[in-house]
């Protein structure tokens, strides 16, 4: 990962002008994201984690030697041999050569099924052996060992971490936090030994090992996991006789040089300052220190702040500069909440002013907050404590104003984004959330700093005097969300009502429809009853599709994509009957074009009788439930995805939302319904469903979120349930999942803890509202034929029933399509000729 | 703006004080805020009652924008005071009395006399 960022920061700087760059890469497939391993156990998909840009090595003419590696240095010489038996002289070499896990030295750890945690082969060898596991043990209760538990607990596997130190985590957390974090973990299932000291390992009785402990005590284990720790790689450096500090590591100055002022080594290989710095955002200031060093910058490194915050098997853990409080004089403060399983302490200085570090377990929420106090020597307020004590009675909790930071203040580590860099941006002409991210990579790491990078937008939006106004137009103060909680809370039934109580004048195209929606939404009615139906857009109004010439497309549902031979037929019969222009949709319907407005009814009375119902295409709605064929007919389903797409389709249909929704459903980890590009998919496993949310394809494609895994039919739904009524409440007008996401504060883990974890203690009502949209159900296109008085609408002319002159077609490849201007001129004139003659 | 547009509809509605009116629907037949197209001496005229209000705005139905006859079936309402109708095509508004286009200020539609005579709508065109 560092290797690469070097790569990247040479780029950028255009040094691969000035240098033949060349670089080996042991492993079979150049730099992934070590960080989001266990991510692979979840997908198995190793291009989701890889670093390298598309086209990366061809671009910027670096040449990557994959699966080779620099077996020698000859120093004298300035060559390098390879493996393969290459050899290359350099100028300047770099060493990113990482690090490898420690595997303690007890007897029997060379036994068969004992892996270390390190790179993707590692994942594949442990997800090999986990077929026929039924216990799993991880030697090493640090940050890395409970990632590596979290992958054996996916796997199914009866999950054991065992530790050497009387607690989980012991370099970054405090006695009380490592305690909190334990009984958290075995809430989980995991079983966590600590104080234990594995003297050696030998055959098993009921599994393949057996542990045995130095207090006479054992455990037995189909796999060892060994995760004690990691060891810089040096052997190069060692053999070529650079300078190696005493337990390991390569030593470097500022510039990251070694003992040879040619060679460098960054990343957690060197050492500085006595000191290896396991995390990946150190590193990549060092790639960053070396590549300024080349263009001759004299930006050094000086060590690294090593503050952390992750989630270790659903429970945010985060441990800020001094956790322990080993500087002089320093005095700490905590809070202990056992029944909710939080623990906070701050740790400040003897005089109370500054913050010297900090441990979260349980609720991660302050990290943001208290990283800032501690990185920017921010004084802290009279009381500190009231920066990790919960705030009741609805008052603010008492937050760093963002305007508090200097601009050299770094809110994002991951990409080393400062404030400075974000308001730059801002003033630019960057104006929303989603953009900033992508325009300055902000966030878009570990995401641990979207909430500060959000804050840091509206506040200088505001200073720009940017009218942030999000009304939804002249005639209501209030947001899209803000009416739908008005509605929702008030009871509001319609459109007049909703007016006359907060808004002002008659309305327009875009307040009225979204009310409509919004009512809809909560209480289901007929749209076309009367006071709703003037709030419709035409679509919604006539219950089809308008197109470009006034005439309208038709689609009926046809749920999941399955249809009868003889419902096949009915269509075919139907859009000949009227003259329908037909095409398949990517919906797996069919969609009939060119019905005049008079049609419509006709149509679809036709269409009913045959048993079809509106597919809703027309409304900003739920619209198709895609799906593969499935384990019925294809020999690797896993699942029936036809079955639960047809119950999801059935389920959702009809309900109204902020934007339209998709949806499909594979039926195994092929995914050919592509579900992933929707705003919800669902993916067969062999235990049940993937849930993936806020997918797109369109205009800006967007990867859907694996949302949770291996849910049974009950709780999927459940959570889809949950997942459709908090977008509906909370999104934006026109506004996709998929932007939705990208703009929510906390994504997808705070949209996973409101809808998993009842965070907000929502979810109740969110079932409630999904509940009484399910049943209250009607087809609209029914409702509206019954009804005579609703017939009437459908004809072009009040007063004739004449048909719309302007509305032509012509004939291209054995169908309809409306001609063109110059074609209707000369249609004019033939026609004109015709009645001549 | 304001006095043009007084101006150019007092001038419509001189000239259209000689022609003769002609029904085409009963009132009853007009939702408020809903539009409906009538055919007179083959023009497409969109016809709109919008609440609180007797009077009928007669417009063309033709979309100069997409060139087609839609602006009956558009979204009625008012904007910064104006009542207007907005195309179900592409958006753009159309001031109900003017005729004029509120993203456009070269696009003015037509607009027509309208009087109800005994519960039955008239059109001067």
């Amino acid at each position: 990962m560092v290797g690469h960022r070097f790569l990247e920061a040479i780029q950028d700087r255009n040094l691969t002008e000035q240098y033949e760059v060349v670089t080996f890469c042991e492993e079979p497939r150049p730099a992934y994201d070590r960080v989001h391993l266990s991510e692979y156990f979840a997908d198995s998909d190793a291009d989701a984690l890889s670093l390298v840009k598309e086209n990366f090595f061809a671009d910027s003419g670096i040449t990557c030697h994959i699966g080779d590696q620099v077996v020698a240095i000859d120093r004298d010489r300035k060559v390098v041999i390879s493996k393969k038996g290459l050899e290359l002289s350099y100028d300047r070499l770099v060493l990113a050569t990482g690090s490898y896990p420690f595997v303690p030295p007890i007897p029997g750890n060379d036994r068969p099924n004992s892996f270390v945690y390190r790179t993707i082969e590692d994942l594949e060898a442990i997800q090999a052996a986990g077929n026929d596991a039924q216990v799993g043990v991880v030697v090493g209760g640090g940050l890395l060992g409970l990632e590596a538990a979290n992958a054996l607990k996916q796997m199914g596997v009866e999950t054991h971490v065992v530790e050497f130190a009387p607690r989980l985590m012991a370099l970054q957390i405090d006695e009380w936090g490592g305690l909190l974090l334990k009984n958290k973990i075995e809430e989980l299932g995991v079983k966590v030994h600590t104080s234990r000291a594995t003297t050696e390992i030998i055959d098993g009785e009921n599994c393949k090992h057996r542990l045995c402990f130095s207090d006479g005590e054992f455990l037995e284990t189909d796999i060892v996991l060994y995760s004690a720790g990691i060891r810089p790689r040096d052997e190069l450096a060692r053999d070529c006789g650079l300078e190696i500090g005493q337990r390991g590591g390569i030593v470097i100055d500022n510039h990251c040089r070694t003992s040879d002022d040619d060679i460098f080594a960054i990343g957690e290989c060197a050492l500085w300052n006595n000191q290896i710095f396991g995390l990946v955002a150190p590193g990549y200031q060092m790639a960053e220190v070396v590549a300024d060093f080349l263009q001759a910058d004299d930006t050094q490194f000086r060590g690294a702040d090593m503050s952390t915050k992750l989630k270790l098997l659903g429970v945010d853990v985060a441990s800020i500069g001094d956790a322990h409080g080993n500087t002089e004089g320093a005095k700490s403060y905590s809070f202990i909440d056992e029944r909710s399983g939080i623990y906070k302490k701050i740790v400040v200085s003897e005089n109370g002013k500054k913050l010297l570090g900090s441990v979260l377990i349980g609720d991660a929420e302050d990290y943001g907050t208290l990283l800032q106090y501690k990185l920017n020597d921010i004084d802290l307020p009279e009381h500190p404590d009231d920066l990790i004590l919960p705030q009741r009675d609805g008052k603010a909790s008492t937050g760093l104003g963002v305007d508090a930071l200097p601009a050299s203040a770094q809110i994002c580590s991951c990409n080393n984004v400062s404030k400075g860099q974000l308001v730059d941006a801002i003033e630019g002409g960057v104006h929303t959330l989603g953009e900033l991210k992508s325009c300055t990579s902000a966030g878009t790491s570990c995401g641990g700093c979207a909430v500060l990078v959000g804050q840091i937008l509206n506040s200088e939006l505001e200073k720009l005097g940017v009218e942030v106004s999000s009304d939804i137009c002249e005639h209501f103060p209030f947001t899209r969300q803000d009416l739908y909680m008005l509605v929702r809370t008030e009871k509001i039934m319609s459109f007049s009502e909703l007016i006359q109580r907060h808004g002002t004048g008659r309305g327009c195209d875009i307040c009225k429809p979204a009310v409509a929606s919004i009512l809809a939404s909560c209480w289901n009615e007929y749209i076309l009853k009367q006071g709703h139906a003037p709030l419709q857009d035409t679509n919604d109004h006539f219950l089809a599709n308008m197109q470009k010439d006034g005439t309208y497309s038709v689609v009926p549902r046809v749920p999941g994509g399955e249809i009868t031979p003889d419902k096949l037929i009915v269509l075919g019969d139907v859009a000949k009957r009227y003259g329908l222009y037909t095409k398949i949709t990517g919906g797996q319907r069919v969609d009939l074009f060119g019905a005049r407005v008079d049609q419509l009814p006709l149509v679809w009375k036709d269409l009913i009788d045959a048993g079809f119902e509106s597919g809703h295409a027309y409304a900003k709605a739920l619209r198709t439930v895609k799906s593969c064929v499935g384990s019925t007919w294809c020999r690797y389903g896993v699942q029936d995805s036809v079955g639960m797409a047809i119950e999801l389709e059935n389920r959702y249909r009809g309900l109204r939302s902020p934007h339209k929704i998709k949806m499909a459903v594979s039926g195994c980890t092929r995914e050919c319904a592509e579900a992933q590009s929707k705003d919800v998919g669902v993916i067969a496993t062999e235990k049940g469903w993937n849930l993936y949310v806020c997918g797109n394809g369109g205009m800006k494609p967007r990867h859907a979120d694996l949302f949770a895994s291996d849910l049974d039919d009950e709780t999927l739904i459940k959570y889809i349930d949950r997942f459709f009524m908090f977008y509906i409440r909370t999104a934006d007008r026109l506004q996709r999942t998929s932007t939705w996401m990208d703009n929510l504060e906390g994504g997808l883990e705070y949209l996973q803890d409101i809808i998993i974890n009842d965070r907000l203690g929502l979810c109740d009502e969110l079932e409630e509202e999904m509940k009484l949209v399910i049943n209250s159900f009607q087809c609209e296109w029914k409702s509206t034929i019954d009804d005579p008085e609703k017939m009437k609408r459908f004809r072009h002319f009040i007063n004739s029933d004449d048909k719309d002159s302007n509305v032509v077609f012509v004939n291209e490849r054995g169908q309809i399509r409306p001609a063109r201007t110059e074609e209707k001129s000369v249609k004019t004139v033939e026609e004109k000729e015709l009645l001549a003659s | 703006m304001n006095s043009l547009a007084e101006e150019f509809r007092e001038d419509r509605t001189e000239k259209m004080t000689d022609t003769e009116f002609m029904a085409v629907c009963q009132i009853d037949d007009l939702l408020d805020n809903l539009g409906q197209c009538a055919l007179v001496k083959g023009k497409q005229i969109a016809l709109f009652k919008v609440s609180d209000s007797e009077k009928i705005y007669a417009i063309d139905n033709h979309d100069p924008f997409s060139d087609a006859n839609v602006l009956s079936r558009g979204v009625v309402g008012d904007l910064q005071g104006k009542l207007v109708v907005a195309s179900p095509i592409y958006k753009q508004h159309f001031d109900l009395e003017t005729g004029q286009c509120l993203e456009d200020e070269n696009v003015v539609l037509d607009t027509y006399a309208t009087r109800v005579v005994a519960g039955v709508v008239e059109i001067s065109c």
